[in-house]
């Protein structure tokens, strides 16, 4: 196992910590979004875009980019925290997260947010274009990945496993998905909603190289990424046990912060969390 | 008597033609490249064709991704299933970031034949036309179609374009048509009512003009191949000529053509109108022209419905 060099990994959990911060107080300005499962996909946002990606916020359409592709479109505050915490945008924007006229919508929307790679927030359909950016890619023999967020919840799709199946008839080895398996949905634990488990075999199932992995350890998400970067011929699942709400005591492993921003007298609490 | 081909035929043919002029073109189908006649382009171009096996919404996501890398994706499939099966996909993933995808659908309407109800979309054009920014083609022939897939190719944007199974009159002749979007195309001229047709009702539409000719009625007869955005212009100026106005579609009589056609007048010109069309209804199996004949779209229906227009005026 790769072992990140201190010093990175210090910059790396010291980046986490502003973008959770920035998600708080976006939510709490806001005054409705969804903190639970923006908070559980920190590190893997963190690590794609601090760490991994090929990316130029100064041109965002660069071709030969890296792409990540936000299925789970209601974690739109991680997302724009990171893309603001990179330079995409100037990070006062946060603070008009769904107001009239903001670049930034409640779930993305490519059109208006600079480093958005496609619209998404009908769950289940970000596989499906990630699929097509990844086939076009190939077709133009370019070297760029294409990384997905999933939801566990959302696996409960039938679109994701159409996708899912189509990935690895096209042998999309220049994808790899995560899998932000927080076990929580709107109405309660996944495994009593609709369990979509066991998740890691039904990927096995399909044909793709699954990585199981602690989503809140820098060091496990940047070795199972640069395994999904060797493996030739199929697509990669990372599945990833994160916890809903990571980082903000009140809120985690909570299900009514699924879809509730904090107030600010939360919000004021939840900061001096992450200070501390 | 005119030659007849089935518009998803010259839609196969002209998808090869550009394939060859155009790199970026791809394309897409799910699992009925044989009967959308996508397979043309596919076994000249195997590399840019994907099929997707028999899954519409994951078809129309992956056509999104594609366009957003810059490809020029065209899907098909029959129209329920593209329309229907795929609708929020098409409108979230493909419309809403208005990417460059067209959902070329064929086997549209009752014409589909045999198969019957489940195969039939009716509601096809309405469900298009709901969805911001869609360009909506309703080809009347094989040239129009070969027209249309071009059309489509220089609209920036998503485009639906709606063929049919059944073989069907050519109409117009390439060498002297000039098909321009958005643009009705009058072919008769009268001055007693309006027959505004789409697609294969076109041909059923010229039809009806010439029964009506032989009884001293003269109409006029156009034909909007583009229902989205439609030309309000034209289909105001003849109202306003005419005084009644028939609309032809084979599609409900909610939704498509005729719907679009009573908005315009009735918020610019209100006039006299009758929606030609399946009345709320589904299909059923049976030969084309013989669901032709029992849905009532056919010339002499058409006729009468003129007839009982103008006795109205």
């Amino acid at each position: 196992m790769s072992k990140l060099a201190q010093e990175k990994l210090n910059f790396l959990t010291q980046k986490a910590r502003e973008i959770r911060k920035s998600i708080i107080m976006m939510l709490a300005e806001a005054g409705s979004g969804h903190p639970g499962g923006s908070l559980s996909a920190v590190e893997l946002l963190t690590a794609l875009y601090f760490y991994e990606m090929k990316i130029d916020p100064q041109n965002p359409r660069w071709e030969e980019r890296d792409r990540f592709v936000l299925s789970k479109g209601h974690g739109a505050p991680v997302l724009y925290a990171v893309l603001a915490e990179k330079g995409f945008f100037p990070k006062e924007e946060l603070m008009k997260l769904r107001k009239l006229g903001s670049i930034l919508q409640g779930h993305p929307d490519m059109k208006r947010t600079p480093g958005v790679e496609i619209s998404t927030g009908s769950l289940g359909q970000g596989l499906s274009a990630a699929n097509g950016m990844a086939a076009a890619g190939k077709l133009d023999k370019k070297g760029y990945r294409v990384f997905v967020l999933l939801g566990d919840g959302e696996l409960e799709e039938g679109q994701i496993w159409e996708a899912v199946m189509w990935a690895a008839h096209y042998k999309l080895d220049n994808l790899t998905v995560f899998v932000d398996y927080n076990g929580l949905q709107i109405d309660g634990p996944i495994n009593e909603v609709m369990s979509p488990e066991p998740i890691p075999d039904k990927f096995k199932a399909f044909n793709w190289n699954v990585i199981e992995i602690d989503g809140h350890n820098f060091n496990q998400i940047i070795d199972a990424i640069e395994k999904a970067k060797k493996e030739k011929g199929r697509p990669t699942a990372i599945v990833a046990k994160t916890i809903k709400g990571k980082g903000v005591s009140f809120m985690e492993n909570q299900v009514g912060w699924h879809g509730k921003a904090p107030t600010k007298e939360e919000m004021e609490r939840a900061i001096a969390e992450l200070e501390a | 008597m005119a030659e007849k081909i089935a518009t998803r035929d010259a839609y196969g043919d002209t998808l090869a033609e550009l394939g060859r002029l155009n790199k970026d073109i791809v394309v897409l189908d799910a699992d009925l490249s044989k009967s959308t006649k996508t397979e043309v382009f596919a076994k000249e171009f195997p590399e840019r064709f994907f099929n997707t096996g028999i899954a519409e919404q994951n078809m129309a996501g992956i056509a999104a991704g594609l366009a957003a890398a810059g490809k020029i994706p065209f899907i098909s499939t029959f129209a329920i299933f593209a329309t229907g099966r795929a609708f929020e996909q098409i409108r979230n993933t493909i419309a809403y970031p208005r990417l460059n995808v067209k959902i070329a659908a064929t086997h549209a309407g009752i014409t589909v034949g045999p198969d019957g109800a489940s195969h039939q979309s009716v509601e096809d054009i309405a469900l298009m036309r709901a969805i911001p920014g869609m360009t909506i083609i309703n080809p009347a022939d094989a040239t129009e179609t070969r027209f249309a897939v071009k059309a489509a190719l220089d609209i920036d944007g998503p485009v639906y374009i709606r063929l049919g199974r059944h073989k069907v009159p050519v109409i117009f002749q390439e060498g002297d048509y000039v098909f321009k979007p958005g643009k009705g195309v009058v072919l008769r001229e009268g001055k007693d009512a309006t027959i505004i047709s789409t697609g294969i009702m076109t041909a059923i539409a010229l039809e009806a003009a010439d029964i009506l000719k032989n009884r001293g009625i003269y109409v006029n007869v156009v034909n909007i191949h583009t229902i989205k955005p439609i030309d309000e212009e034209l289909i105001i100026q003849l109202a306003e000529e005419t005084g009644a106005v028939i609309t032809a579609e084979e599609h409900s009589i909610i939704g498509g053509l005729g719907s679009a056609v009573a908005e315009v007048l009735a918020e610019s010109r209100p006039t006299l109108m009758k929606r030609i069309g399946l009345k709320d209804v589904f299909g059923q199996s049976g030969e084309p022209d013989e669901l032709l004949k029992f849905y009532s779209l056919t010339p002499d229906s058409i006729a009468s419905a003129v007839k009982d227009l103008i006795d109205k005026k």
